[in-house]
């Protein structure tokens, strides 16, 4: 069987041809540089069979990028029995400049001539023929998009022999190329005309080759050879090509021109991005869609659900879905399906094993471990393909690229480029497909800085941590406003993350401002096949890097939490505690003490309110213990060893949100239960459970504060860690995890010390004041190490000279 | 007139002379279709002020100001008007 390498520009159509051939899942997007995966497929038709692999969007052989080294590199190693060239024809005469080079390889080459229908409406006219001819190479017309050509193609390529690179530049290079292909052809490389024009463009990679170094210097080539190549390469497709393209003369404003006056204006480009990315944050999360109920709860009208007077239940719970007193948007009503099958078939597992009469641990096992650490990875997903949806809509049509040439210019003073913004504001939403769609950085550095961010721009799921821990500090202390809170919150959020961005930008992340050389790709209606290829593959994507790590450590977490050290089960059933049975010691004399001592805690009305198995002694568990033995660590945030024997319970719920953000308040209803001898279902009141977690530890609202930011910038929920493990590059996560805990670290207690010192009066700029030194230290520091100024202290040199040597190593790669 | 593409207002249409700069950058720009002979017009410039949009070789090519900087272009001269 052959194997062909699809290869083409970005924005060429590659993916969605690689689609139509292979019928398989690939990545489209209009933004350059989008693929980086290797694709394989496979062509049939009939007893016919090609190998197809979709090498990433490239515009040049040079080794600029890390997709052109990979392109490269794989159709130099001989692997691929030809390449299929896919040429946009709109735009014909850049897309043949990466042919040029393709066709001076060893290799077979088919020219794909794609988009050809939109050249016929454009009025142009492309003669296949006369390109065919003059190319020495194949072409076939094809629409990938409309599947019209693709045989054809496929048959071309069945067709192909093996074929010596052929230039037409050779006149021009004269003898200094004949010479240079000589020493390659004697040192018996294959593809000597490629290696011998790339030398002399100087091309990196065949000078890190010591002996054709050698031999280049010998032959005493310039570096003005290598405008000469391009710019004959260019000369011979104009000169050349403009007869196989006639084009309509009167070129009026394309469609894409006109798109752009609107979405690029002075003016109106940022509005209409901020209404666009408002758009796709409400259709995947809000509850109130087009704020039909009204933009406050006072403007509210529509009913609530238990207000609706339907005794069904089941026609209740559908009903559900997509209305509470507000239209629920498609994201919400996806997430309610999803977890209201999760929820059921949970409940299913539960009665069966409750009736098998297994042991309660074994149902708490299933439910609460296994079964929750599975529905943790699905229950994520309905609104994680929504933001992906979005996304992609904007990716593919090619309005990304706009987003990042209209924002480039703030983004630069951060040692960003523009297009690093779209990750970040994702992360608003979900940090995993931010840090998944930071795939589009080309920069490794930058990428790595905004992959550390992220976590920074609070998520959906650590909302209910600060709206409940704002409504405590409302409720116990009387200060403050929750929603001035919430905002002061995000908004510290952002602050903390561009003072990474920038910290790391001068110190470990450091590196000029990658340059901004990018296309504007026309503006194209993404075709909904692909759309749905793109999320499939992106969904599948997610669920396999995060499944195992979410599962085991959902599981871990479980077991420290129900498990005292002593092997014993915490969690206790409600009926039997208020039966009085199973109590322990402590237990027994709460009740002796008080008689309704359980009935008060589980019973309203008369009713039992808990339906499942509750664990009240979190603090006999090895967690617990945990918790105890990681609170001094905590004191200078405020909710470690002064909360005496009630710190723990911070460090609990911060290790829980390990798993989940939401965890954090969960945690918060369990705890209560140890810290107030009270049961809060914090699902229906999360204030209510952050009320007693803060009445109970007697934390103060520095300390509140503090464990707010904490849980906002600390290492975030174990998905996204899986998420960040697969996107960085090697080796580097455990530095990403310990540089999440240090920030909040260092973030929590300068909320934690600045507010002790204002709740004490008194000198209260003196916290603040030592912030600011320490601030001010560090970025002298910082200044004058970068100038060179600290090369005398040994140490700094030592590392300088690392990075010096890994700044060259990591230049001669290209990387 | 030979000028720098940076320099460009939007409209201006020139004829590439010479692409100077660092390396990796300048190879970036010959392999985009930034070389001596080629006919670049500037199109528009972004809400800042600054990347630039141009039409080069048929398509369009945003770069910095400090990347156009780095090309020497001979203007058309009043060409700007016809836009």
């Amino acid at each position: 069987m052959k194997t062909f390498a699809l290869a083409g520009n970005p924005n060429c159509g590659k993916t969605t041809l690689f689609n139509a051939i292979t019928g398989s899942t690939a990545h489209v997007g209009n933004w350059p540089g989008v693929t980086v995966d290797k694709r394989e497929g496979v062509y049939k038709s009939g007893s016919e069979k090609i190998n197809i692999v979709d090498l990433p969007g490239i515009y040049s052989l040079s080794p600029y990028t890390p997709e052109e080294l990979i392109a490269r590199n794989y159709i130099l190693s001989g692997e691929a029995d030809g390449v299929i060239d896919i040429v946009d024809a709109t735009n014909l005469e850049r897309n043949l400049y990466l042919t040029t080079q393709l066709l001076e390889l060893d290799v077979p080459v088919v020219v794909a001539l794609n988009m050809m229908d939109e050249v016929e409406a454009n009025g142009d006219v492309i003669d296949a023929r006369a390109l065919e001819s003059a190319l020495g190479c194949p072409v076939v017309p094809v629409s990938a998009l409309k599947k019209t050509g693709l045989k054809e193609l496929m048959k071309r390529c069945a067709e192909t022999e093996p074929r010596k690179g052929t230039t037409f530049i050779a006149d021009a290079l004269g003898d200094t190329l004949q010479k240079a292909q000589d020493y390659y052809e004697k040192e018996g490389a294959s593809s000597a005309l490629f290696h011998a024009i790339k030398l002399l463009e100087s091309d990196t990679e065949e000078l890190s080759s010591p002996g054709a170094k050698k031999f280049y210097d010998e032959l005493g080539i310039t570096e003005d050879m290598e405008a000469d190549v391009a710019d004959e390469r260019y000369r011979y497709i104009s000169a050349n090509f403009s007869t196989a393209k006639v084009k309509k003369e009167t070129r009026e404003l394309t469609k894409s021109d006109r798109i752009d006056k609107v979405l690029t204006h002075r003016v109106w480009s940022i509005p209409i991005f901020i209404v666009i990315l408002f758009l796709i944050f409400h259709l995947t999360f809000s509850e109130n869609l087009f704020f039909l109920n009204g933009f406050t709860e006072a403007q509210g009208w529509m009913p609530g659900l238990d207000e609706l007077g339907i005794e069904n239940e089941g026609l209740l719970e559908f009903i559900g879905w997509f209305y509470d007193a507000g239209v629920h948007s498609p994201g919400v009503i996806l997430a309610n399906i999803v977890e209201w099958i999760c929820g059921h078939f949970t409940d299913g597992i539960a009665y069966l094993i409750e009736i098998g009469n297994g042991a309660g641990w074994v149902s708490s096992l299933v439910c609460d471990g296994v079964l929750s650490g599975i529905f943790a990875v699905i229950g994520f997903l309905p609104q994680i393909l929504f933001l992906f949806l979005g996304f992609s809509i904007l990716e593919d049509t090619g309005y990304m690229a706009r987003v990042a040439f209209v924002l480039d210019r703030i983004f630069r003073r951060f040692g960003v480029t523009g297009r690093a913004f779209m990750p970040m504001i994702m992360g608003f939403g979900c940090g995993l497909p931010a840090m998944v769609n930071t795939r589009t950085l080309s920069d490794e550095k930058e990428r790595t800085a905004t992959i550390r961010v992220i976590p920074f721009f609070s998520c959906g799921a650590k909302l209910p941590i600060l709206t409940g821990m704002a409504g405590a500090i409302l409720e116990v202390f009387g200060v403050g406003n929750v929603d001035w809170i919430t905002f002061a919150m995000y908004l510290t959020g952002v602050i903390v993350a561009i003072v990474a961005i920038l910290l790391m930008r001068n110190t470990t992340m450091r590196g000029a401002v990658p340059p901004f050389i990018m296309e504007l790709p026309t503006y194209r209606m993404p075709g909904f096949k692909n759309l749905m290829l793109h999320l499939w593959d992106k969904c599948k994507h997610f669920v396999k890097k995060a499944f195992t790590i979410i599962f085991i450590s959902t599981v871990i977490i479980w077991f420290l939490q129900s498990f005292s050290w002593k092997w014993e089960f915490l969690l206790q059933d409600p009926q039997d505690l208020i039966a009085g049975e199973g109590l322990t010691a402590a237990q027994a004399a709460e009740v002796a003490e008080n008689p309704d001592y359980f009935i008060d805690m589980f019973m309203e009305d008369g009713e039992l309110i808990v339906d499942s198995m509750v664990n009240l002694r979190t603090d006999e568990s090895i967690l617990g213990s945990i918790g105890m033995l990681l609170q001094p660590i905590f004191t200078p945030l405020g909710f470690g060893s002064q909360l005496n024997s009630m710190g723990w319970v911070f460090a609990v719920a911060a290790i829980t949100g390990l798993v989940a953000k939401e965890n954090v308040i969960a945690t918060f209803g369990a705890l209560a239960a140890v810290v107030a001898s009270q049961y809060v279902d914090w699902e229906a009141n999360e204030v209510a459970a952050s009320v007693a977690m803060v009445e109970g530890s007697g934390i103060t609202v520095s300390g509140v504060l503090a464990f707010i930011v904490f849980n906002m910038t600390t290492i975030p929920c174990f998905a996204s860690v899986a998420t960040a493990r697969a996107e960085l590059p090697k080796g580097k996560l455990k530095w990403t995890v310990l540089f999440w805990f240090v920030t909040s670290y260092v973030a929590a207690s300068m909320f934690y010390t600045c507010g002790m010192a204002f709740e004490a009066g008194g000198a209260w700029w003196s916290a603040p004041a030592c912030w600011i030194v320490v601030i001010a230290v560090t970025v002298l520091m910082i200044v004058l190490n970068n100038k060179g100024k600290l090369e005398r202290f040994k140490f700094r040199k030592k590392r300088k000279e690392a990075e010096a040597t890994e700044v060259a190593s990591s230049a001669d790669t290209g990387v | 007139m030979t000028k720098l593409l940076s320099e460009f207002t939007v409209g201006e249409k020139g004829i590439i002379i010479k692409v100077n700069g660092e390396g990796r950058v300048r190879r970036r720009l010959f392999d985009m279709g930034i070389t001596p002979g080629a006919e670049v017009e500037m199109k528009k410039k972004a809400p800042f002020g600054d990347p630039v949009d141009y039409v080069v070789r048929g398509y369009n090519l945003t770069l910095r100001k400090a990347e156009a900087a780095c090309v020497e272009v001979d203007a058309e001269e009043g060409k700007e008007a016809e836009e």
